[in-house]
């Protein structure tokens, strides 16, 4: 048990001094480094142009750096990496069964060599029943739901999502947040998740990295000591309240730091 | 009172106009039409009939319709000897331009290289291109496809090399992060998101191989090599036979109707469990 504690915490990967500057000359992110260990619900928060995304495309390995390195701690392929981005950008022609099987599929997997793992997952996100379903006939969650079927379907260690929730409504917004938690509890991989919501990131995650913008950089780490399964009494409890108003002020903070 | 809301579900009075207004649409798309069409054709056989114009300037509706049936063996054979090469040249269209656009995407360079040479092609007016084609190429049927592929695969080329780079960027991050090859980013991401451009354009290259085939037809014909319906219409003009040339003329025409009504079926199939389009177009 202690074991399994400690494997939980070891380091997954590390980007050390990371910088990246585009070729019109946005310098998107400077010296930034932060640790992902096994097992973190890691949040990236911070105000919109702050290199949230620009950092997770460098961690999926979609974007090179341009300073820095990016440091596997444990050995990983590209199959270990799921994304999911803000858009839930599924194939428009493909019902849900297809879209969710295209990573297996582009690994060479068939249809029925596929099929278990695929209504295993649509299980898990609520949308068993919805296997011949075009995208056009899901509502904007289901869709979500759908797309990260398909993140999850490779079984990936590191799971990287780009705003996932953010154009949901909030109702939506909070069930989704709590299955992703059971998803994420159950299947024991690691997510880091991008996001500009204080309160989707306290309620979400054990770690929040709080960056600021002009030029992006990580600007203090915060620690959310609350315990695991957070249940939706979570959202109105004291503690809650007190966590995001602390991480608030941080993001405060931060944005008041820009351009220095 | 109850047994009147189950007999029939209450619609408010704007639904119920709406569905009126839905009905009397879908009637009027095809009613209106056809009874502009038959008031039309009366009218023509009237002008004829009230300012006495000899046949050969202007038949009768009754007569061009006699001279259909009369002159089928002759001008059905040559319809398809028409449709022959409109459908051959067609085939070639979507072969071609789906394959010239696979290749342009495939580089940038090789786009930017070769995507002029189409466009002047294209822009070149068939006529004036098709003696020389007429100097280099023997075979009838193989002078008649070359003019009428140059004048309907450009639709295709361009619509689909459109289509094939109009994908969505996530999705090409997606393929990347999951190492699909090249090939399966054609297969399973780009030529599917490129379809319902292809088939927009295979819509117009439908209508364009027709009139590319007449077309040709029409100059080969001059010099007595064609037996198209275009040739059919150039000797009923020198016999001043009108009422077979308009009977050719119907013909073609009908030919037309006919490959967009083929071609907008297809698309609609194709499209229709997914494209936004398509969808609009239903309602
Ligand atoms: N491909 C690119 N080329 C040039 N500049 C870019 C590119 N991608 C991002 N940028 C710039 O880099 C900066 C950081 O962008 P990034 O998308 O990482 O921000 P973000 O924190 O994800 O913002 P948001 O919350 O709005 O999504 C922005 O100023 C943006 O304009
Ligand atoms: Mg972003």
């Amino acid at each position: 048990m202690t074991t399994e504690v400690a494997a939980r915490h070891e380091p997954l990967l590390q980007l050390r001094e990371i910088g990246k500057t585009f070729a019109n000359g946005v310098t998107a992110l400077k010296a930034a480094s932060l640790t992902v260990r096994e097992g973190d619900f890691l949040s990236l928060l911070g105000p919109s142009g702050c290199g949230k995304s620009t950092a997770l495309r460098i961690i999926a390995g979609l974007s090179s750096p341009t300073a820095g390195v990016l440091d596997w701690r444990k050995s990983l392929d590209k199959d270990h990496i799921g994304f999911v981005f803000q858009e839930p950008t599924l194939m428009p022609w493909a019902n849900v069964f297809d879209n969710v099987w295209l990573p297996l599929r582009l690994k060479g997997k068939s249809r029925t060599e596929a099929a278990p793992a695929i209504h295993e997952l649509l299980e898990r996100v609520h949308l068993s029943g919805f296997e011949k379903a075009m995208p056009r006939e899901l509502s904007g969650g289901m869709k979500m739901r759908a797309s990260i079927a398909r993140a999850l379907v490779t079984r990936p260690r590191l799971l990287l999502m780009d705003e996932p929730f953010a154009a949901l409504d909030e109702i939506t917004r909070f069930r989704l947040n709590e299955d992703l938690l059971d998803l994420w509890q159950d299947q024991r991989f690691t997510v880091t998740f991008v996001t500009h919501s204080v309160f989707e990131s306290v309620y979400l995650s054990n770690r929040i990295v709080v960056m600021a913008a002009r030029p992006g950089r990580v600007f203090r780490e915060l620690a959310v000591d609350a315990p695991y399964p957070r249940a939706e009494a979570f959202r109105t409890s004291p503690e809650y309240a007190a966590l995001c108003r602390q991480a608030s002020q941080v993001l405060a903070d931060a944005m008041h730091a820009e351009g220095r | 009172m109850r047994a009147e809301v189950q007999a029939a579900p209450f619609i408010d009075r704007e639904e119920a106009q709406r569905a009126r207004n839905a009905k009397l649409e879908r009637i009027g798309r095809w009613v209106l039409p056809i009874a502009i069409m038959i008031l039309a054709i009366w009218l023509w056989d009237r002008l004829c009939v009230w300012y006495e114009i000899p046949q050969y300037i202007l038949p009768r509706p009754g007569v061009v319709a006699s001279t259909l049936v009369s002159d089928a063996p002759l001008l059905f054979t040559s319809l398809l000897v028409t449709l022959k090469i409109t459908l051959l040249s067609l085939l070639l269209a979507v072969v071609g331009g789906v394959g010239l656009a696979v290749l342009f995407t495939q580089s940038k360079w090789v786009e930017m290289s070769f995507f002029p040479f189409a466009i002047v092609l294209q822009v070149t007016p068939i006529v004036a291109i098709f003696p020389l084609i007429n100097i280099y190429v023997d075979n009838q049927t193989a002078k008649l496809l070359i003019c009428s592929w140059i004048v309907a695969f450009f639709p295709i080329l361009s619509n689909t090399t459109l289509g094939l780079n109009s994908v969505d960027r996530n999705l090409i991050d997606l393929f990347r992060l999951n190492g699909a090859s090249r090939w399966q980013q054609l297969r399973f991401l780009r030529l599917p998101a490129a379809m319902p451009y292809f088939l927009g354009g295979l819509k117009i290259a439908g209508g364009l191989s027709l009139i590319g085939a007449v077309v040709a037809e029409f100059v080969a014909g001059a010099s007595g090599q064609s037996s198209g319906l275009a040739s059919r219409i150039i000797e009923a003009g020198y016999r001043l036979n009108a009422p077979r040339l308009f009977a050719a003329l119907i013909l073609i025409s009908a030919a037309g109707i006919v490959i967009f009504l083929v071609l907008t079926l297809v698309s609609h199939l194709i499209l229709r469990r997914w494209h936004e389009s398509a969808l609009s177009a239903e309602r």
